[in-house]
């Protein structure tokens, strides 16, 4: 009796798993809604789950869930999930993963689903739209502009150049005397670690050199520009000591370093009460004034369960009233929000002065990161072909003569 | 008619119960004792073996949400690929660097830590506590220590330079392990009979002499042990690559794993990933039939 009674409780519990695996297809049942983001700061995390509890009021059987991945292997446990079946019914989108992901089919339309498409600044979508369509929306347009620890240079008795003044030759002047002085770091390439080379594009822009030419077949690194902007890098390296050397470790926002290239979404690292900072364009090279500017999309993965109702929801998560929260921290798309004084509402931390200068120039003028089909593996072959570069005395010329040469058949796939 | 099947009615059960013997009966019992292990084995070894084998065969494009089968072209490419001499001749360093210094170390601490000395408790406790600690967190730890500006700063700059970074992915992988094999090899020192020392010392050995002839030989079946368990795991090294140097500088380090691991899940080439990894199960296999043979020659109690 008892183990009838026994046999009858396990087909119960059985049926009720299958029920549950079912149910969740359908459409009207309650739904999660899973969108692979790559922060985990907490004032955006705070700031994307108030969006989805205002969504939640219109919608009370969706839930948005919002999973954090470590930004060095986004891209990779994104495709992973998606092997294993596990695809996120949204995904953040890297800049250098555009093509692979914008040509692949991977994604759904959303030119039906955000709202006003006509708002959006055409040089913030062109990365994102196959064929006349928008794949994905570039919820961040963010230009890199440099931070200044203004406490440490004037403990090493340095002033920051201004104006026409502001110029690498004497911002690598700067983090280098600041650096000696103080014993920290100079200038620090954020989220570069002599790894992730994409964002020295934001140094050897401003000598006009690119890492190919724009239809991606022509390899960019055995050029003039790039061989002086590379050769101005490793000196400062190297000879003045103003970047970190291979291996170093420091955070700006840490203290650790007297200035750092970075997107201004990074301000909300800086701490109230801590040190005095400044926030300006990117210095002038040779070739004048440049900016450049990093992406990150969102997409409706066609293989996620649900991807009516996450269209739906990124319809809300985008439309006009929820952009203008997110500039907080992602400089909007939206021709209308760009301007000083909207922007000026969501980033209490910047002044109108430097959000005109780094922010609302830079997006009209900004170039994006490099980026292109088969980025991982582009990117991984730069990499290594670029490590005889990061040591004293390296020979310029011939190591990015042997970046084109291993990146040559990549390009031309 | 009817006496025919009367009498071929008995001759069935007759036959019935000759083919339950007693040992068929038992064999049956062995079976069905053993069906559930079998099927574990067959769901998580057998089959995942055999799809790696399938996939290797397809390209398999996962934004593309395509699956194509290309037969051996993935095998060709294998041949063809430009990158497959460094990443072997990493990988054949790593194993034999590790393997080498792993053993000897090993050997070495269980012979001092045999002694009977006060404290060698605690030096056991010291060697072995490692082998317990979260590989990441060891490897994560040791990264700090390896910066440039880590505590360890001095000399080269240990990870960034092409000549040390895979020296110092074995000394940080040999310092986590080592405490097993030496464990392993203590058990084994103290299983060698004391009266063939005290046999060796009566006939004028000296400690050179008595390690060389009586414990070496003794101990062989467990050098035999470690030796296969460090070569599998070292074929297999993934998360130091990973934690410690991206495979770089260049592709110095650059081992078979974590080439696969590129392949598949960087560059999304899961077909080619599938290819790779099917090289290196035959590796591993070929290593370990390898060691086994040997076994015949050098390991004392196996003739």
């Amino acid at each position: 009796m008892r183990k009838t009674a026994s046999i009858a409780a396990t087909l119960t519990l059985l049926g009720a798993l299958t029920a549950c695996g079912g149910g969740e297809a359908e459409a009207d049942g309650p739904i999660t809604l899973r969108m692979t983001t790559w922060s985990a700061n907490p004032a955006h995390v705070e700031l994307f789950n108030s969006i989805a509890a205002g969504y939640k009021q219109t919608h009370p059987d969706v839930t948005v869930s919002f999973e954090a991945l470590p930004l060095e292997n986004y891209t990779t446990t994104v495709t992973t999930q998606i092997a294993g079946g596990k695809a996120p019914d949204m995904a953040w989108i890297l800049e250098g993963a555009a093509p692979d992901f914008v040509t692949s089919g991977a994604l759904t339309p959303l030119d039906d689903t955000i709202e006003n498409t006509a708002d959006l600044a055409t040089t913030a979508t062109a990365l994102w739209k196959q064929d006349g369509k928008l794949m994905a929306y570039p919820f961040s347009t963010s230009p890199f502009g440099v931070f200044v620890n203004t406490d440490l240079l004037k403990k090493a008795g340095q002033t920051l150049p201004t104006g026409a003044e502001w110029t690498w030759d004497n911002a690598v002047a700067v983090a280098s005397a600041t650096a000696a002085k103080t014993g920290k770091q100079g200038l620090v390439v954020r989220d570069f670690d002599y790894k992730e080379w994409t964002n020295l594009a934001t140094v050897f822009r401003g000598w006009s050199a690119e890492a190919w030419t724009a239809d991606g077949k022509t390899c960019g690194f055995d050029q003039q520009p790039m061989v002086d902007a590379m050769t101005f890098l490793h000196q400062a390296t190297f000879t003045k000591k103003a970047l970190p050397a291979p291996g170093v470790s420091a955070d700006f926002f840490a203290g650790e370093s007297a200035m750092t290239i970075a997107q201004i979404s990074r301000a909300s690292l800086l701490k109230e009460g801590g040190f005095g900072w400044a926030l300006v364009p990117l210095p002038a090279g040779p070739a004048g004034d440049y900016s450049v500017i990093g992406q990150g999309g969102l997409g409706v993965l066609k293989k996620g369960k649900h991807a009516a109702a996450a269209q739906d929801f990124v319809k809300f998560f985008t439309s006009p009233a929820n952009s203008e929260k997110l500039a907080q921290f992602f400089p909007p798309p939206r021709r209308s929000q760009l301007n000083a004084a909207t922007l000026a509402k969501a980033n209490p931390l910047l002044k109108p002065a430097q959000l005109q200068d780094v922010v609302i120039d830079g997006i009209e003028n900004g170039v994006v990161k490099p980026s292109h089909t088969g980025s991982a593996e582009i990117n991984q072959a730069v990499r290594s072909a670029l490590d005889p570069l990061w040591k004293p005395g390296a020979d310029v010329a011939t190591v990015l003569k042997g970046v084109c040469t291993s990146i040559s058949p990549l390009l031309a796939k | 008619m009817t006496a025919v099947m009367e009498r071929a009615a008995p001759e069935a059960a007759r036959s019935a119960r000759s083919f339950w013997t007693l040992r068929r009966r038992d064999q049956l019992t062995a079976y069905v004792f053993i069906t559930p292990a079998l099927l574990g084995a067959a769901a998580f070894v057998f089959l995942p073996l055999v799809l790696v084998v399938w996939y290797s065969l397809h390209e398999w494009n996962v934004l593309a949400d395509t699956f194509d089968f290309v037969g051996a072209d993935n095998y060709q490419r294998l041949l063809d690929d430009p990158n497959m001499p460094s990443v072997l001749r990493a990988t054949a360093f790593f194993s034999v660097g590790l393997v080498v210094f792993n053993l000897a170390l090993a050997l070495l601490l269980a012979v001092l830590l045999n002694q009977k000395l006060r404290g060698t408790t605690f030096f056991r406790v010291l060697f072995f506590s490692p082998v317990v600690v979260s590989l990441l967190a060891w490897t994560i730890v040791w990264g700090f220590l390896l910066r440039d500006n880590g505590i360890l700063s001095f000399g080269p700059n240990w990870l960034r330079s092409g000549s040390t970074a895979l020296v110092s992915v074995v000394v940080v992988q040999v310092f986590k392990n080592v405490g097993l094999n030496m464990v392993l090899f203590l058990a084994a020192l103290q299983g060698v009979p004391q009266e063939l020392y005290e046999a060796a010392r009566t006939d004028g050995a000296g400690p050179w002499t008595i390690f060389r002839r009586i414990t070496l030989p003794l101990i062989s079946p467990t050098i035999l042990l470690t030796s296969i368990i460090t070569v599998v795991g070292s074929l297999q090294v993934f998360a130091q690559i990973s934690v410690l140097t991206q495979g770089g500088p260049g592709t110095s380090t650059t081992v078979l794993v974590y080439y696969l691991y590129q392949q598949a899940f960087q560059f999304h080439a899961f077909g080619y990933g599938a290819t790779l990894s099917v090289l290196l199960f035959l590796i591993v296999l070929a290593l370990t039939v390898l060691q086994w043979q040997m076994r015949k020659r050098w390991v004392f109690h196996e003739h």
